[in-house]
């Protein structure tokens, strides 16, 4: 009887050794347009697009910055600005300060200049990870200066929005940066300067009724969402489903918001083609 | 001094019998003239737009309407604009620029329209155009809360030389039942909402977004219509003689600098 004991314990023994040496399980990515399971490296390895549906998923400033601009070409603008608490909102201090602490930013907005073939421009790309790129005092801030800084040195701006609104949080100081950027945007644009606006997951709200809207070149990263109000809050105004696809990229296309979409490998050099052809980087005779 | 709470305000600006522009309107104004469509898409009824005489002065009027009956209510979507209605607003005040009238904008909306048109009409552009162009228009530019000032589609009427606040308006960058939905996933505590969201006439004063007050009569403006009107028709008269007395450089130079100096960071 031991020996049988031994001899199963033998056998278990040996049915383990020879499995094959079990991998930890693939880290996936599930796409939230098409839902579609997949390799997160294949979906890393694609700049953060969809393999599946070529959903164009969102990407924080940084990667954001290394994809669009020549090396090492960036100058960073207003790095420190961290908003104040205007209405002594419960709480949003200590949230910023763990959202500080896990992304590196001070705000949902990174500004400065740069290069893309060799051309000047200034830069402006929203980070949704930062309170969903939502814009209060220090984006409002830094995209009027980064708007101001370009019309007094005459270059143009290529915006990257990422935005749930307007920032609740810091009430109407909030709503009062739409107007602020808008200004600063319409008086570099008296200026004949050029602004590429380029809308990525999710462009909503006070953004895309302020700067995001305001765009001399208005291109869209596929399948992306863009709109005014939230999709709840319509259906819940309207009471009706709303139909399939409605907000995303290609159907602001087919409204006529959107000039082209792009998608992100050509990005870059799409930005480069439509600078030149307004002029920057030409060699002047 | 106001003592009443924005909760308690809020529920005397939805007194059915509070009034509207078109209540204001003839007792101001004289010849008013309404004018129609934004030459684009259509007409719409929340936003009413015309040209009338202010002491005298001919002047563009542009004006989201709150109807005083179900039926004035559907007319105006209660008092929730389409693209159409600030594309509207653009032409006319575009209009009043270029015939040297003031502009004159009385604000009384909960907010845009959230559907399904207004977003394939381009909601979000129609009042991004609206605070480029407002804030570049060269005519002086007067706008009043009259009773709710709800977000982007208050604003889209609101990129003016002087802001001026009926004493129980409110002006918010969310509507308390969208704040309270949001943060706390429960869109009835809207008392709550409204107390953290600083919202009053005195709030509007202390942050820089409005210039003045505009006192209503005891209990507010539906006990003595006529008295809030000629409240009202003083403040504009008194605000457009100083705007009008500007170089118009001046004034946009000031129009921009009110707004970019609001704004609550360090560095």
């Amino acid at each position: 009887m031991v020996t049988a004991m031994l001899e199963d314990l033998f056998a278990q023994v040996r049915s383990r050794l020879s499995d094959e040496p079990k991998r930890p399980p693939e880290e996936t990515y599930k796409c939230p347009r098409c839902s579609t399971v997949s390799p997160l490296s294949a979906f890393e390895a694609a700049d953060h697009v969809c393999p599946h549906c070529n959903f164009h998923d969102r990407l924080d400033a940084r990667s954001r910055l290394a994809l669009t601009l020549d090396p090492d070409s960036f100058t960073e603008s207003d790095a420190h600005m961290r908003s104040c608490n205007p209405i002594n909102f419960p709480g949003y201090e200590k949230k910023q300060m763990v959202l500080r602490a896990n992304t590196g930013l001070t705000d949902a907005l990174v500004t400065g200049d740069g290069t893309i073939g060799g051309i000047p421009v200034t830069v402006a790309v929203m980070d949704p990870r930062y309170m969903m790129g939502s814009m209060g005092s220090v984006v409002g801030e830094k995209l009027t200066r980064a708007f101001e800084h370009a019309t007094e040195q005459g270059l143009p701006v290529i915006v990257f929005t990422a935005s749930g609104g307007a920032r609740m949080q810091e009430g109407m100081v909030s709503l009062m940066q739409m107007a602020k950027t808008s200004g600063a945007v319409a008086r570099h644009s008296a200026a004949g300067l050029l602004y590429i606006t380029v809308l990525t997951d999710p462009t909503t709200g006070g953004v895309t009724a302020s700067f995001a809207s305001l765009g001399d070149i208005i291109l869209a990263e596929p399948k992306v969402l863009i709109g005014f109000a939230g999709r709840r809050v319509i259906e819940n105004t309207i009471r009706q489903r709303l139909p399939e696809g409605f907000q995303l990229a290609e159907h602001m296309l087919e409204q006529g918001f959107v000039d082209a979409i792009v998608p992100r490998r050509h990005m870059r050099r799409t930005l480069e083609q439509l600078l030149r052809l307004h002029g920057y980087g030409e060699v002047k005779a | 001094m106001n003592e009443r709470t924005a909760w308690e305000r809020l529920q005397l600006i939805r007194n059915p019998a509070r009034p509207t522009v078109r209540d204001y309107i003839p007792r101001i104004f004289t010849e008013f003239l309404e004018l129609h469509g934004d030459r684009l898409f259509g007409d719409d009824g929340a936003l009413l737009g015309g040209i009338g005489r202010l002491d005298g002065t001919p002047v563009t009027v542009l004006a989201q309407v709150k109807g005083r009956d179900l039926a004035e209510n559907k007319a105006a979507n209660f008092a929730m604009p389409h693209p159409e209605g600030y594309r509207k607003a653009l032409r006319l005040a575009k209009q009043a620029e270029k015939f040297h009238r003031p502009v004159i904008c009385l604000i009384d909306t909960p907010g845009a329209f959230c559907g399904i048109d207004a977003e394939n009409r381009g909601q979000g552009e129609a009042i991004a155009r609206n605070l480029a162009e407002f804030m570049q228009l060269r005519t002086p530019v007067v706008s009043v809360v009259l009773g709710e000032g709800g977000s982007g589609g208050a604003l889209a009427l609101g990129v003016c030389d002087t802001l001026g606040m009926l004493e129980n308006a409110l002006y918010s960058v969310i509507s308390p039942r969208g704040f309270a939905s949001i943060l706390w996933k429960d869109g009835s505590r809207e008392k709550d909402a409204c107390e953290l969201l600083h919202m009053t006439a005195e709030d509007m004063l202390s942050l820089g977004v409005a210039e003045a007050i505009i006192p209503e009569p005891p209990g507010g403006a539906h006990n003595d219509i006529d008295k809030i009107s000629s409240e009202l028709h003083e403040f504009l008269s008194t605000k457009m003689q100083e705007n009008l007395r500007k170089d118009i450089d001046v004034l946009l130079e000031e129009r921009y600098t009110k707004f970019r100096k609001i704004g609550a960071f360090r560095e």
